[in-house]
């Protein structure tokens, strides 16, 4: 062994360690790429599975209905007036998101939940009871958390403003810190709460936040920037750059 | 042969298990055992890294200069957790999920290193692969008696069949808490590491200094202590 040690030209091990290196890396961007599609089947999964779970949260006016049931609809989120000729099933907001053809860059005034661009429209559900009314609504949030983006879902009663519900279904954020987005405790916290004040303001707010009068959920120990992505995102969604005007014409009744 | 085949793969899981002799690995056992199912799901990961880590090094340990060999199986390793890691989420992909962060530290599990560096680098390709499956097994091994009586203690459950009903569901077991808190690792991974070097004390480590106690009253008398 010691003989090696003098034998090893500096050549051979730099050509050792790029062969290893490349066929590694071979492998693993073969595997990735050939398993891709039954990750994105489970994510989707997931999404559904974290609806569903919405939809038991809102029992009382759901009343055991399933994902599949409810009905969809396309908003535009600029005037928030419905675009029924674009397909719900098949807009993909996400995708939007991330072409620059398809999407709106957020001016960075705006852009609380650090997000840069958006859709130009976005599907949210509708929950109607039997007089055709609107009972409840549930739309899709995103935002940055602690080095990863969040999914989620914001479930809003009849009123526009009356939170029932907010649950993530995709994150990376730290085990047992961030990742308590999903931890039913903290989302217990959430219904109930109301969204915005007198004034038609957002008001509602996550962690420790000082000097504000509304509704306020609490923080996660030790995931202060989790927390505060949250925090943002949610002032986004609501605010008027993203669901502000729909929702306002869910308030007037134009819903 | 066959013999000296069968030693390689069964010495690891108890003679020298590479968690309750050896002390590596101990963190993901904390981790990963609060229930049966999760613990097997990583066994059979740490235990596929091991294995194809062990060949692949082996293979080309005739190549590997001396002097980068520690990156290069690192290099080796971290490519198989990767791709074990997207084979969970693409199959396992709930377990995977809480399995959370532990599958990709088995990058840096000792066991895994350990065997590349210490096994793999000097025998041949079959071999290398036995001892894998074997340390993998050792490993597996502990992780299961561990996970069961956690399981079995702290949900009343094995494999998520519930066994004994709790009493929030009317029943008469009351859960130990403790045993879902990583503390309850450390206690059952000793008692099991105690058991295991009293029925083979040769596995007793030798203290590194020996702790003497003196006869106090005599010397007490002159000295300040």
């Amino acid at each position: 062994m010691a003989d090696s040690i003098l034998s090893d030209s500096p050549m051979k091990a730099l050509k050792t360690a790029l062969l290893v290196a490349l066929a590694c890396a071979l492998l693993v961007s073969f595997t990735a790429v050939s398993l891709r599609p039954l990750y994105l089947a489970n994510l989707e999964a997931e999404r559904m599975a974290r609806l569903t779970s919405i939809l038991q949260t809102l029992d009382q006016v759901a009343g055991g209905m399933r994902p599949e049931d409810i009905e969809a609809r396309v908003v535009t989120l600029e005037n928030g007036s419905y675009a029924d000729d674009i397909d719900p099933a098949t807009y993909d907001a996400r995708h939007a998101a991330n072409d620059p053809a398809k999407s709106i860059h957020i001016p960075p005034q705006f852009d609380l939940a650090g997000i840069k661009r958006r859709a130009p429209h976005a599907v949210v559900y509708l929950i109607r009871n039997s007089n055709g009314m609107i009972d409840a609504l549930i739309l899709p949030v995103r935002g940055v958390g602690y080095q990863s983006a969040l999914y989620g879902y914001l479930a809003l009663a009849a009123d526009a403003n009356e939170i029932l519900a907010l649950k993530f279904y995709e994150h990376g954020e730290t085990p047992g810190l961030g990742s308590r987005i999903q931890d039913p405790d903290w989302e217990a916290l959430w219904p109930g709460n109301q969204a915005f004040d007198e004034s038609g303001r957002v008001s509602i707010r996550v962690g420790t936040s000082q000097g504000f009068a509304g509704d306020r959920v609490d923080g996660i120990s030790g995931a202060t920037r989790t927390t505060n992505g949250v925090d943002r995102l949610i002032q986004f969604w609501l605010g008027d750059f993203a669901f502000g005007p729909y929702l306002k014409r869910v308030r007037s009744g134009e819903g | 042969m066959a013999a000296n085949n069968w030693k390689i793969l069964g010495t690891p899981l108890v003679n020298e298990n590479p968690i309750t002799l050896q002390i590596l690995g101990i963190c993901s056992a904390l981790a990963v055992t609060t229930s049966l199912d999760t613990a097997l799901v990583m066994t059979i990961a740490v235990t596929c890294v091991l294995a194809l880590s062990g060949a692949a090094v082996s293979l080309i340990r005739n190549q590997l200069p001396h002097s980068v060999r520690i990156i290069v199986q690192i290099t080796i390793i971290a490519s198989l957790v990767i791709i074990v890691d997207l084979v969970l989420k693409a199959y396992l992909f709930e377990i995977g999920k809480r399995l959370s962060v532990f599958v990709g530290l088995i990058v840096t599990n000792c066991i895994v290193l350990g065997r590349a560096e210490g096994f793999a680098m000097r025998n041949n390709v079959g071999a290398s692969v036995l001892d894998g499956i074997g340390n993998g097994l050792g490993y597996g091994l502990i992780l299961m008696v561990v996970g069961a009586i956690r399981e079995f203690f702290g949900r009343g459950s094995l494999f998520g069949a519930q066994i004994l009903v709790p009493t929030s569901q009317g029943g008469g077991f009351e859960p130990l808490h403790i045993m879902l808190l990583p503390p309850s690792a450390f206690f059952i991974i000793a008692c099991l590491i105690w058991y295991i070097r009293r029925k083979r004390p040769e596995q007793v480590e030798k203290p590194e200094f020996e702790i003497r106690i003196k006869a106090r009253s005599s010397q007490a008398k002159g000295e300040t202590s």
